[in-house]
């Protein structure tokens, strides 16, 4: 499909907004190598964001979009949070869910898709925040696991709710006093990196979004797991800087503090046989690939 | 029938539904105007008079013609040029034509530039904005048409026309239904029809849309 299906009638070109100009001349819809690095050069799949300036959440969306692997027939699934306000700019097919219903919504989407396109890969991908994912729905969370649905579910982890000001989520550290919870947090941070591996995902990693090339191999593994085994689970450290009270510029800082290998965002990994055997599978056709290229542009030159 | 009558506002803050005042819908080969079942003829002239005699006439095209899905709509895209291109022709001095796209339906925060788009949930800003006092949709999907045309009605004292390619619209003050490539071609030559005859409403009071 790729660009083909996301034409601008002729005569009417010239008075669309730039955006989608833009997005249909440079985007990176149908490019095989898509990844982090794309983003500045061609056009994102997001212009804009209404995010707090310098909101880790703004870097997380960026590499994660530019990441996909296969965008054009991606949807994603939101819930009301922060990450809700920077989907109407996504230009990637995305559903707002009830609160906390994400997965539950992308349960029945995967299966929808598949009776509907029999023949086409398509992915889902369930992007919500910790309140949603951990306290409200983590019923539905839990249940698409055991299901062993085929779909990512990534947690912006930012250890509160932070569209409504900052109250106390599952995911918060325990002592931690956030405007609306003012007594502080009585239990540890609850452990869903492990719970969701002991419900059945088959790649699980907690991190920072610190580095991009890391967060464009967790995506690209995660949605290919998802695709051909069963769900994945990605936990993603995007600090609230406007309740932990730092400034726009220092929103990296925290998630470089945070990943040290003694602090709660160190890498942490999991990958079941047969995921690890797709991804060598997957690895493998890769260099295939790469050398095949290698070839043809040095046949080229010759 | 019913007494109410679908006219330019501003209605007030949440206008009813055209459809709960009894206002029903148009069968093939007609059109309604101000809710009144009308002969398609008719809302052609009515149609072409209101452009010819507004400041700002302006055609919104919305996501079924803009993206070029197939042939037909990248050839309705083409009869909504030559609409515009005809109104730019026909209008007097003072009159300023404009043709702005509504591409997405999706709120956009923190907000739409209203020199450039049309969004369905706040179309009053790009009406305020450039001060249309006549408007036509054309190619948006039903339920963001209405949605809009309804917020026009609260708000603004726009006139409304929707160039419908299903059913009509009730919440427009005129509507067409069965919206075709003739159709738009049709508006297009009683515009060039009625050119010079129709006086345009710039120095009366009612000029411009209002808040
Ligand atoms: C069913 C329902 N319950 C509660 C709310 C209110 N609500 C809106 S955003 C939000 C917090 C979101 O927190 P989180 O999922 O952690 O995302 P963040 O804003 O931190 O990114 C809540 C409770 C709602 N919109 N819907
Ligand atoms: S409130 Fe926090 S999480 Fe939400 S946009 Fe602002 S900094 Fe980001």
């Amino acid at each position: 499909m790729s660009k083909e299906k996301i034409k601008i009638s002729e005569d009417l070109f010239d008075i669309m907004p730039s955006d989608y100009q833009d997005l249909v001349k440079s985007s990176t819809y149908g490019k095989e190598d898509r990844g982090w690095k794309d983003i500045g050069t061609s056009k994102e799949l997001i212009e804009q964001h209404s995010l707090c300036a310098g909101c880790p959440e703004s870097m997380a969306f960026r590499y994660i979009l530019a990441s996909l692997p296969n965008p054009e027939d991606t949807v994603m699934v939101g819930s009301t949070g922060c990450t809700s306000l920077v989907f109407p700019m996504v230009a990637v097919h995305n559903i707002h869910s009830l609160f906390g219903n994400q997965n539950a919504i992308a349960s029945g989407l995967k299966r929808a898709l598949s009776v509907r396109f029999p023949d086409r890969t398509k992915d889902v991908v369930v992007l919500a925040g910790d309140g949603a994912t951990v306290d409200i729905g983590l019923d539905m969370t839990l249940q698409a696991w055991f299901r062993q649905e085929k779909f990512t579910t990534i947690c912006f982890d930012n250890e509160l709710y932070a569209n409504t000001g900052g109250q106390e989520s599952g995911l918060m550290q325990k002592g931690f006093v956030a405007k609306m919870a003012p007594v502080g947090k009585l239990f540890e941070k609850v452990r869903l990196p492990e719970i969701a591996r002991e419900s059945g995902c088959h790649y699980v990693v907690n991190c920072t979004v610190s580095k991009p090339s890391l967060v464009e191999k967790v995506i690209r593994n995660a949605v290919h797991i998802a695709r051909e085994i069963g769900p994945t689970y990605l936990q993603l450290y995007t600090p609230c800087i406007l309740e932990i009270g730092k400034n726009s510029m220092e929103g990296l800082q925290e998630m470089r503090d945070s990943e040290k290998p003694t602090e709660r965002f160190a890498y942490k990994e999991y990958v079941s046989e047969p995921a690890k055997q797709l991804l060598a599978e997957l690895a493998a056709k890769d260099k295939e690939r790469k050398a095949a290229a290698k070839q043809l542009a040095g046949q080229a030159t010759a | 029938m019913s007494d109410y009558r679908v006219l330019p506002g501003p209605e007030h803050f949440l206008p009813p539904a055209a459809a709960s005042m009894g206002i029903r819908l148009p069968n093939p080969g007609e059109a309604h105007i101000n809710g009144v079942i009308a002969s398609e003829e008719k809302a052609y002239e009515e149609a072409a008079k209101q452009f010819l005699m507004a400041k700002v006439p302006t055609i919104f095209p919305g996501p079924l013609v803009l993206w070029a899905w197939n042939e037909k709509a990248a050839k309705k895209a083409a009869a909504i040029r030559q609409l515009y291109n005809t109104l730019k022709e026909c209008v007097q001095p003072g009159q300023s034509p404009m043709l702005i796209p509504m591409p997405d339906y999706r709120p956009k925060y923190p907000k739409i530039d209203p020199e450039v788009e049309i969004n369905p949930n706040h179309p009053n800003l790009t009406i305020w904005h450039n001060k249309i006092d006549c408007c036509m949709f054309v190619g948006v999907h039903c339920h963001q048409a209405n949605l809009s045309l309804k917020i026009i009605r609260g708000g603004t004292s726009c006139y409304t026309i929707a160039m419908c390619a299903q059913a009509g619209h009730e919440d427009a003050m005129l509507s067409f239904r069965d919206a075709s490539v003739e159709k738009i071609m049709k508006l297009a030559d009683w515009v060039r029809k009625l050119k010079g005859t129709v006086q345009p409403r710039l120095t009366s009071a009612k000029s411009g849309a209002s808040n």
